[in-house]
């Protein structure tokens, strides 16, 4: 049994409530923009790609500042956001969430994206001559084809957000109880004489955790290539 | 009745026709590239022409003048591609009825063409005959004012296909969908159509009954004179010792095989090049049918063929034969011969069961 102090449980708790809540709320957007960038044809369509994947290659601290700027306690969104809904993301939780769905964004939005384009657009063809508008093929025809690929999507998505360090603690620092994920507690338990065991313990379990994501969504795109083929 | 107006320009290749088509098949025939399946891709909605006026029944589909334009789901146009495009992830049964309203009937519609025993089944585990049929019904189903068929066999091998036009007949006979269909075989032309439309680099180059066309000395050229042939339509009178026995309207023709019981309606293909011309009754001759005919005219070739257009009873057949021969039997319009079809012409790929 892994043996860990309180902090630590607190961190692990925290770290999936991030993820599993920056999953849940990335999910529908990366749907939407994955449909735009794969079936869209738009001006700024381009640009949109570049927004999107600025996470993957900007330096983490980069993105991590960016949003401090945008959504720190005295900038507009900010602002904004805290007057109007109360909702304050700067070194809180909540911010760690926004910092954690930024992140993972275009991880989840490729993996949509792949599935969409191998969709057979013969089928999409065929639904609407048989009489089914545009958001019935979605529905109908797109939707249950790529479902394997949104799945394969928020699995990856919320392995990265499990695992998300540099935006996290640029933007909401690393407040045990309130800010600080698994990575930021490995961390600050690295710094402290005598950490250790704790930091294996973390170890063990975001490996864990990773492993298990990684396997989920492994399995769950093979799944998409068998049913797209018409083989599940 | 459907109006098609269409031009379109292509890369190397201009698209420009006028046609009608009414009850019953209306075959589109021509080579590849002669802009078939542009025209159907448009009737569908599916690609738009330069120009286009497209009319089903009182219903304007497309009118390009007047900036009318329906997307495919509006059209009532149900489409058979080449592949079936069935849905993966639902059961044959869900793809019948995934474009069906309320007065669609999938019993029917699944026994007309022998799937009910599939409709658990998930598309995957279908042969390519089965898929066929199955995409057929679904096209059906969405109770359609016209059915356009793009090539719909000419994925399927030559075994599938055999098994598939059977099905095609019955929905010509007994589905009452008027329909469009898209080849370059011929043979599902002279099984199927009854109004013929022979396309050629992107014109019209002849239309009318099917029996009409392809006895048409003019419309040689398009169909090549190895396809060039007369259609004729005969009863059967009787069966015997594995041959038919069949009345057309110049007098009876023996067939091989025993397709059809006695008064069942045929269709018959003579092909030209196995037509012999003589100026009397042949005796002694292994050929079993030999009509009496009149000579209607004569068509010289560029090459060294000519074309002998034949009146047998209410039937015209068309004979190849050589210049030389033509010259040498001093033929002239009105002369009376005898049509001397050769046996094996009258094959059983080339007779064909069912015309009402």
């Amino acid at each position: 049994m892994i043996n860990l102090p309180p902090e630590g449980w607190d961190a692990l708790w925290l770290s999936l409530r991030v993820a599993g809540l920056s999953t849940l709320l990335s999910l529908p957007v990366a749907l939407g923009v994955a449909v735009l960038l794969a079936r869209g044809r738009f001006l700024g369509r381009g640009i949109l790609n570049g927004l999107v994947h600025l996470p993957l290659v900007l330096p983490p601290v980069v993105t991590g500042y960016l949003l401090l700027i945008a959504f720190g306690r005295t900038a507009p969104i900010g602002v904004f956001l805290e007057d109007t809904f109360g909702l304050v993301l700067a070194f809180r939780w909540t911010g760690a969430v926004l910092a954690a769905a930024v992140m993972s964004f275009p991880l989840t939005v490729r993996a949509i994206w792949l599935a969409l384009e191998a969709v057979e657009p013969g089928l999409e063809e065929a639904a609407a001559t048989l009489g089914a508008g545009p958001v019935r093929v979605f529905a109908t025809v797109t939707l249950p084809l790529i479902a394997p690929g949104i799945l394969a999507g928020a699995v990856i998505g919320f392995a990265k957000a499990m695992g998300e360090f540099g935006a996290t603690i640029t933007f909401v620092s690393n407040i045990p109880g309130e800010t600080q994920t698994v990575p930021s507690a490995i961390y600050s338990f690295l710094q402290i004489p005598g950490g250790e065991a704790t930091v294996w313990g973390l170890v063990a379990l975001a490996v864990g955790v990773a492993l298990g994501a990684l396997l989920l969504a492994e399995m769950l795109s093979r799944r998409v290539a068998a049913r797209i083929a018409g083989r599940a | 009745m459907l109006r098609i107006e269409l031009t379109h320009q292509f890369a190397d290749f201009a698209l420009d026709v006028e046609i009608t088509a009414g009850d019953g098949i209306t075959m589109l025939f021509g080579p590849s590239g002669a802009g078939k399946s542009t025209i159907a891709k448009s009737v569908g909605g599916l690609l738009r022409t330069d120009q286009a006026y497209v009319q089903l029944g009182d219903r304007v589909l497309a009118d390009t003048s007047r900036r009318v334009w329906l997307k495919p789901y509006a059209r009532r146009i149900g489409y058979v591609f080449q592949e079936p495009r069935l849905f993966p992830h639902l059961s044959v049964q869900g793809n019948l009825l995934y474009g069906a309203g309320r007065d669609a009937d999938l019993r029917r519609i699944a026994d007309l063409l022998d799937i009910t025993p599939l409709l658990a089944r998930r598309p995957a585990g279908l042969s390519g005959g089965e898929a066929a049929r199955v995409a057929l019904g679904r096209a059906l189903l969405s109770t359609p004012s016209m059915l356009i068929l793009d090539e719909p066999l000419a994925a399927l091998d030559a075994r599938r296909k055999a098994d598939i036009l059977p099905y095609l007949e019955r929905l010509r006979d007994h589905a009452n969908v008027p329909m469009l269909y898209i080849t370059h075989a011929l043979d599902e032309v002279a099984r199927l159509g009854s109004t013929l439309v022979l396309l050629r680099d992107g014109k019209v180059a002849r239309s009318g009954s099917v029996k009409d066309v392809l006895s048409d000395p003019d419309a040689v050229p398009v169909l090549g004179p190895r396809m060039a042939g007369a259609m004729l339509e005969g009863q059967v009178v009787r069966h015997v010792d594995g041959l038919t026995q069949l009345a057309v309207s110049g007098g009876l023709v023996w067939v091989p095989g025993t397709a059809g019981a006695v008064g069942t309606k045929m269709r018959l293909r003579v092909m030209a090049q196995d037509v012999i011309v003589g100026t009397h009754k042949p005796h002694g001759l292994s050929a079993l049918n030999i009509l009496p005919a009149k000579v209607v005219s004569l068509y010289r070739g560029d090459g060294p063929g000519a074309l002998v257009v034949l009146q047998s009873g209410a039937d015209r057949l068309l004979a190849r034969i050589t210049q030389r021969s033509l010259d040498e039997m001093g033929l002239a319009p009105g002369d009376a011969v005898y049509g001397i079809l050769k046996t094996v012409s009258v094959g059983p790929t080339d007779v064909f069961a069912g015309m009402d």
